[in-house]
């Protein structure tokens, strides 16, 4: 049988459909894949085998009848930040511990509901917070890409670096992810897979380990456009539990996706060529105003004015909010307890053991903005600025149907490269955080590969529930750039030592 | 903006994080370059608006305040490091 890993997950679906193979034997493949290729690549934190061969068992049971749902029987992998029902999350931080759920975070459900198999848990940067995947308490995920005539490891992005490895490893079909600052596209980008953080409001944040609530969501990590499509199109929907979750029916976005860019009016910001942009990625940009142009698409010039003052906004506003939701980690209720003299004590030595150095300082610097005398100076003032921000947008979207900008500001890096100075890796984030800051639908497509081989992302920032827009455009890039895959798997060769 | 050492702990107190004086003054450095950074945001005009409260203009759904949910001690503490009958334990806190 041919290698069912490399399949697409709309190929693996329509394969399973005309029952070319079972569900069973589709898992069973990854199942090997993972074992063979995650000691290398660290891309999952737990495997559920069993947990998997039997939702496997149940999909078969349902395509033998003809009732198969939306992924009925297709294997993904699920970032730890989502809480799942009798299995360990973590955030990948030490203070969760063993934490060990009694509920099923909504979009989780949503995916389990639509027939979907679980493989496993995947890693991430602690809490959430980073762009490369360094700080996760399970160690650095490896990204499946290297440099030409290189074997340095390099990083597979972050926060969602391990739903990026494993889904350009082929160590799953698809992935869950999340999407704070710019989550869900930077790994995506740095490792030539399809990611898109959908409209605050789409997904339902229940049961998703908090971060910046205001700026979370999830999305799918996947190998194509069509991919993300169906999978956004099963997370996504209405959920009482979230009270910031949008009440507005779910379209068929592979449908939407099939439609073309024809007439399409798409935005150039001129903010975004940031000094300093390396040759290459400016090549790349205008390439997806060439591919966009043929596909019958107009380009227009517009302006972001406030679009620099994204990132130091995000940094005053993503803090404040994470130390109010990391507050709840105190060695009472759940996860790690570290005994103290007194209650106070507990606490704070809890806190200091349980919680990595970046989450900390997060912490820390969140404590400071929104303490007595300085809550004005920083934390209101970026909320101004947000405001800003998104009318920025607002004006924009008289002129455009959709903004193409790139996803990050140079190709993947090595272990280390970035780890020593907070700010150069804050500037991972340059282009994909305003998206945040706006509350709009983004995503991040492959488009081509740098001078060292390794893959270039482009992305697409839509109106609010616009996902539809964004599916069509990335569509015509993929067509375009075709698939990047890694050269070669050499992860599976010598993955038993380390 | 320049954190000094004073400050560092005095935010750490406030998180509920011991800090050595080793990492206070690391933390200095880091803390006054990110604050610093942030400094630029004063060269933008705010001065007529008003800060984001959500980015979605919906309302706040609102439901009747009835129970919907509950009876489940068990799993309410089942992760707790300490637990006696149900209650969480912790270190003494009133004399």
């Amino acid at each position: 049988m041919t290698d069912l890993t490399k399949l697409t997950l709309t190929e693996a679906r329509d394969g399973l459909k005309k029952k070319t193979f079972t569900a069973t034997e589709l898992t069973d493949a990854f199942i090997a894949a993972i074992e063979a290729g995650n000691g290398a690549l660290n891309a999952y934190v737990l495997t559920t085998p069993d947990h998997a061969r039997a939702q496997a068992k149940a999909a078969d049971a349902r395509l033998a009848k003809g009732e198969a749902r939306a992924l009925e029987g297709i294997p993904l992998g699920h970032k730890d930040l989502f809480c799942t029902n009798g299995v360990r999350t973590t955030a990948c931080s030490k203070i969760l511990g063993n934490f060990i759920p009694t509920y099923e975070s909504t979009v989780g459900a949503n995916l389990w509901n639509a027939g979907a198999v679980m493989l496993g848990k995947l890693n991430n940067d602690e809490f959430a917070m980073g762009s490369s995947n360094e700080t996760s308490a399970f160690g650095p995920v490896v990204s499946p890409w290297r440099r030409n005539g290189s074997d340095a490891k390099l990083v597979p992005g972050g926060s969602s670096g391990g739903s990026s490895s494993a889904v350009a490893a082929d160590l799953c079909l698809g992935a869950t992810a999340t999407d704070t600052g710019g989550s869900i596209r930077q790994p995506a980008a740095l490792t030539g897979t399809v990611g898109i953080k959908p409209t605050y409001g789409r997904c339902s944040r229940w049961g998703i380990v908090a971060f910046a609530s205001s700026l979370d969501q999830a999305g799918p990590i996947a190998k194509t456009v069509e991919d993300t499509a169906v999978m956004l199109g099963a997370m996504a929907g209405y959920d009482p539990k979230d009270s910031t979750c949008v009440d507005a029916p779910v379209p068929d976005y592979a449908a939407q996706m099939r439609q073309g860019v024809k007439g399409l009016r798409v935005g150039v910001p001129k903010e975004y060529r940031v000094e300093g942009m390396s040759k290459e990625i400016e090549a790349l940009w205008q390439q997806g105003i060439e591919w966009l142009k043929a596909a019958g698409a107009t380009i227009h010039e517009i302006s972001l004015p406030h679009t620099k003052y994204a990132l130091p906004a995000y940094y005053i506003v993503a803090p404040a909010e994470a130390s109010s939701n990391l507050a709840r980690y105190d060695g009472v209720r759940y996860g790690l307890r570290v005994p103290g003299k007194d209650i106070t004590d507990m606490y704070s030595q809890t806190r200091a053991a349980g919680f990595g150095k970046e989450v900390r300082r997060r912490v820390l610097i969140g404590t400071y903005v929104l303490s007595a005398g300085y809550y004005d100076a920083y934390y209101l003032k970026a909320q101004k600025v947000r405001t800003l921000i998104k009318r920025d947008f607002d004006e924009a979207w008289n002129k455009v149907d959709v903004v193409l900008t790139p996803t990050t500001p140079s190709p993947a890096f090595a272990f280390g490269e970035k780890t020593g100075d907070p700010l150069a890796m804050y500037l991972e984030d340059i282009f994909t955080v305003t998206v945040n800051m706006a509350g709009l639908p983004g995503m991040s497509v492959p488009a081509g590969l740098s001078s060292e081989g390794t893959p270039l992302g482009l992305q697409f920032i839509g109106k609010p529930f616009d996902e539809g827009t964004l599916f069509r455009a990335g569509k015509v890039i993929e067509d375009a750039a075709g698939r990047i895959t890694p050269p070669q798997k050499w992860w599976l060769s010598t993955s038993k030592g380390r | 903006m320049q954190v000094d050492e004073a400050t560092v702990q005095r935010i750490a107190r406030l998180a509920r994080i011991t800090v050595t004086p080793d990492e206070a003054k690391a933390l200095e450095k880091e803390l006054s370059g990110i604050l610093n950074w942030v400094e630029q945001l004063s060269e933008v005009d705010t001065s007529n608006v008003e800060p984001m409260t959500r980015v979605v203009p919906i309302a706040l759904p609102k439901r009747r305040d009835e129970i919907t949910d509950g009876e489940i001690p068990d799993q309410v503490t089942k992760n707790a490091p300490q637990t006696e009958d149900h209650f969480f334990v912790v270190p003494k806190v009133v004399e």
